[in-house]
């Protein structure tokens, strides 16, 4: 099992590092000066003298050699140092730190109702088969899938916000400040994310749990004498959520998917609504560190998905 | 020996897209306390699912369609599929055991989950008791170090050992009798003369029943005391194990024993294969499935039903019109 | 008593000969809802052909008198700030979304199952590092990197047709490395190199062929996701602007007037909605009718 971790983390490590080269040189692939980038608006308008200029681009480092460009650059990155935001004017770092926890607070709770409520719904259809409860949940999942979470957004807001007006359509207070007004607040945010992410899971559990009860260890198991509900629970379950393990990881993706979204729509200051305000304005500084984070932690959840199946799967321990 | 179980006349379809297909189609046999018996036919001719239809394990698109299962008395086939009285024959009463050892055990159970947990279910064992018989048991069928192993996953035996695994599962609640569906298929030659061997010694221990269903007669030979010859849903022949190895009468039956090579026949004889493909199950015409096949067939075959089971002598049933020990083909 | 022999032949029973080709549409055609979805998309295609025709107005300029009409006998969907017709941007919006999901599978496709024919095939060292630059990609959720590209390169159509590409490269690269994996443990390919050929040929002439089906599922369910890609990028204001007639880009635009038109907004989310779908009914069908094998896979 240790080594099957120690590998693991091995490719997560070098996924990693290819990220950062990915993201490092696709923004300094843009055609043009790269200091002029880097200054944004402020240099073209020609407030800066030449010599100024010289002097910035060796300040940013901008004369080394690419590869030390990069190395500095993930060297500052390995002590925290995200940069300076561009359009913000400060530390990254502590710019992600402060809206980490919104969108942590909306994905986690999106997260959760989207896994109870989608495998329930899933497995409930697959041990079901051909019944109206498959039927249902089939055919919700399928138009689920295909729902637009920006479309849903607004429908909601429409509805609940301004034609029935029992909620706010707008802003994120904090919990600790005001519960009820929180609570309020994302509920929309947290269902629209939820949803889109449901009808996938639903669909993954039916079609693994569907597999696993045509597979012969279950007709071994019928034949044993056990009751339908031990064998739902111990002999399919734990072989049909193997795969439903995936989209954790995939989740994981969809949340910060979302949160793009519903942040930008309800007006939240998450780490969405900061990566959508960075690409506007045209804040690379944030763009490239926020992109690193994310996918950092996206890598990471993807290791931890990876030893979770060699838990649960006792075959791939060895594999 | 009294009678332990009988089936009669059962019938099993599966609706298929293309039309109907009666894999099982009006069988009839029967089976003593303490006796083998052997069910033998080729691949499709319905073997497989008359014994799942007994333990009512037929599921969508295929439903048992008519007859009786009795049993202690009772037609299992009055129980509800799935209901608590079939769940206490299965498995305590009537157990069974699988061809494909790879795929039969579940990959993410231990082998002492799979095996305790019939312990308690139907023996009402507590976790240590149960624990300690399933290691007996495992050691009975000759798994070596089985209290080591007893926590292992099935993905760490070999096909063989699985399928001992299988068998311990099948006798570990005492049942009247022991369903063995190909149980040696899948292994090697090696492998199946020592399993073979260890079902009857376990079943003689146990005082079980056993009904070994298979395509190889070689196998029901050596331990069957009677044998069903099965082809296209229906038993073409039965008798005691002796009577249909020296006196077969259906020519599917001598057909089949031709193709055996034998250690006691002259050098140069040569192995006549049965011409003719196995029969197409869908929409299958009321006559004899065998008649395209068979060299002893006459105009009546072509006119009349399936024929019935008659005697030929004492408990040597066959389902022909031809006369077979007349011409000698 | 004499016995006429019957020959064999006369009894013979064959099994049923099976058309592949007609056994395929029965399965394919045989949900309700694959049929809903195959009309659907011909709507769709048929639309966008014929927008010219089919759009009651001209969809990019519109009457400023007539702005933020409601939905009426006039404008059927009701206009936009600018008085342009709902319902024509609509039609016109097919083209958009056509257009960028053809386009876009069509390069994923080529340089998707190029790259996992070739990892899949040669495996080692070019496979290591295909795979896991295909890894570092599918790290993001597609739409995250989609928006990070076309970001980086700015907005328009072909921007946005680049990045989605580059999204959905990884997805196919990877299917395509499993398929050639195990396609290429066939015996066939095995005798195929025992005989000489060069690796191009059983690339191109036997393992490509064998992968096209799988393929062909994976694209058009894939399509969907695209095309919902394509309408989030231009709602966010990356992508197609206006007076471009793109659906997602309308969402947003309606939005600001919600309380006022509402259909301004609704309506090209109903279409996305249904083109997504009606995409994804006929992948699945698509599949089911290729091989059910894959339900599990794809």
């Amino acid at each position: 099992m240790t080594t099957y971790i120690i590998r693991r983390l091995i490719i997560a490590l070098i996924i990693l590092i290819i990220v950062s080269l990915i993201v490092f040189f696709a923004i300094r692939l843009l055609p043009g000066d790269p200091l002029i980038i880097f200054l944004g608006q402020q240099a073209t308008q020609g407030g800066i003298s030449q010599a100024e200029l010289e002097h910035l681009r060796e300040l940013y480092g901008l004369n080394d050699p690419i590869m030390v460009q990069y190395g500095n650059w993930f060297w500052g990155i390995l002590h925290g140092d995200l940069g300076t935001s561009l359009y913000y004017h400060e530390d990254v770092g502590v710019l992600m730190g402060d809206r980490f926890p919104l969108t942590l607070h909306l994905g986690a709770l999106a997260f959760i109702i989207n896994i109870v409520v989608g495998v329930l719904m899933g497995v409930a259809a697959a041990i079901r088969r051909g019944t109206w409860i498959d039927s249902v949940t089939t055919t919700l999942a399928n138009i689920g899938v295909c729902i637009p979470v920006f479309w849903l957004a607004i429908l909601m807001i429409y509805l609940f916000g301004l034609k029935l007006s029992w909620l706010p359509i707008a802003g994120y207070t904090s919990p600790f400040k005001d519960f009820w007004l929180n609570t309020q607040q994302i509920v929309m945010p947290v269902f629209c994310m939820a949803i889109t992410m449901m009808a996938t899971t639903a669909r993954l559990s039916r079609s693994s749990m569907l597999e696993v009860t045509r597979q012969d260890y279950i007709r071994t198991a019928w034949s044993k004498g056990l009751r339908e509900r031990n064998i739902i629970m111990r002999h399919a379950l734990k072989n049909g959520l193997i795969p439903v393990i995936t989209l954790l990881g995939i989740g994981l993706g969809m949340v910060f998917a979302g949160s793009v979204f519903v942040e930008t729509i309800f007006a939240i200051p998450g780490v969405g609504r900061l990566l959508v305000t960075s690409i506007f304005a045209q804040d690379y500084v944030v763009i490239q560190s926020g992109t690193l984070v994310i996918a950092t932690i996206i890598i990471l959840s993807n290791l931890l998905v990876d030893i979770s199946y060699g838990w649960l799967d006792p075959r791939i321990r060895y594999g | 020996m009294a009678e332990l179980l009988r089936v009669n006349d059962l019938v099993t379809q599966f609706k298929t897209e293309s039309g109907l297909v009666k894999a099982v189609d009006g069988v009839s046999y029967y089976i003593d306390e303490q006796e083998i018996i052997g069910l033998v036919g080729e691949s499709g001719c319905g073997k497989s699912v008359s014994q799942l239809s007994i333990m009512q394990l037929i599921s969508a698109p295929g439903e048992i369609a008519g007859g009786e299962v009795i049993f202690e008395g009772q037609n299992l086939l009055k129980y509800e599929a799935n209901g608590p009285q079939m769940r206490s024959v299965r498995g305590a009463k009537i157990a069974m055991i699988f061809q494909e050892p790879m795929t039969s055990l579940n990959p993410v159970l231990t082998i002492s989950q799979q095996l305790t947990e019939m312990l308690q279910l139907h023996m009402k064992m507590n976790d240590d008791t149960a624990r300690k018989r399933a290691i007996e048991l495992m050691s009975m069928v000759g798994i070596p170090g089985a209290e080591n192993r007893i926590d292992d996953y099935p993905h760490h035996f070999s096909g063989g050992m699985r399928q001992r695994v299988m068998i311990a599962m099948g006798l570990s609640c005492n049942p009247k009798i022991l369903i063995a569906d190909e149980p040696t298929t899948a292994l090697d030659v090696t492998t199946q003369a020592q399993l073979l061997e260890l079902m009857k010694d376990m079943v003689q221990r146990f005082r079980t029943s056993l009904i070994i269903v298979t395509h190889n007669l070689g196998v029901v030979a050596r331990y069957a005391q009677r044998i069903y010859i099965m082809y296209a849903g229906r038993i073409v022949e039965s008798g005691t194990t002796k009577d249909i190895f020296a006196n077969p009468h259906h020519p599917y039956t001598i057909g089949l024993l031709k193709c055996i090579p034998r250690l006691d026949e002259e050098e140069g004889t040569k192995l006549v294969p049965i011409q003719g493909l196995p029969p197409n199950l869908i929409n299958m015409p009321s006559t004899c499935a065998f008649l395209p096949r068979c060299s002893y067939r006459l105009e009546k075959c072509a006119r009349e039903p399936w024929p019935p089971l008659t005697p030929v002598n004492g408990n040597h049933y066959i389902s022909c019109y031809a006369n077979t020990k007349e011409k000698s083909k | 008593m004499t016995e006429k022999d019957i020959t064999a032949e006369e009894f013979q029973e064959a099994p049923p000969r099976v058309n592949e080709w007609r056994r395929f549409l029965r399965v394919f055609l045989q949900r309700k809802i694959v049929i809903f979805g195959l009309i659907v998309l011909f709507l769709l295609v048929f639309s966008a052909i014929f927008a010219n025709l089919l759009a009651p107005y001209d969809p990019f300029r519109g009457i400023l008198a007539d702005s933020l009409e409601a939905p009426s006998g006039k404008y059927l969907l009701g206009t936009d700030i600018q008085g342009r017709d709902t319902l024509s941007r609509l039609i016109f919006g097919t083209r958009t979304a056509l257009m960028v999901g053809f386009v876009t599978v069509g390069i994923a496709g080529v340089v998707g199952v190029t790259l996992g024919l070739i990892a899949g095939y040669f495996g080692g060292i070019p496979s290591m590092i295909i795979m896991r630059i295909m890894d570092a990609l599918m790290g993001f959720p597609m739409l995250i990197l989609a928006m990070l590209f076309a970001a980086v390169l700015g907005g328009g159509i072909q921007n946005v047709v680049i990045a989605l590409s580059i999204a959905t490269v990884p997805g196919y690269a990877r299917v395509m490395n499993g398929l050639t994996m195990s396609i290429k443990e066939n015996d066939y390919i095995m005798a195929e190199q025992a005989m000489g050929s060069s690796n191009s040929r059983v690339m191109l002439r036997h393992v490509l062929p064998n992968a096209v089906p799988p393929m062909i599922v994976l694209v058009t369910l894939q399509l969907g996701g695209i095309i919902m890609a394509e309408a989030a990028l231009s709602f966010l204001g990356i992508g197609i602007k206006p007076p471009g007639a793109a659906w997602g880009a309308m969402v947003n635009d309606g939005y600001r007037y919600l309380s006022s038109n509402p259909t301004l907004s609704f309506a090209p989310g109903i279409a996305i909605m249904l083109v997504v779908f009606a995409f994804n009914m006929v992948g699945d069908g698509l599949r089911d009718a290729l091989d059910p094998r894959l339900r599990g896979i794809l």
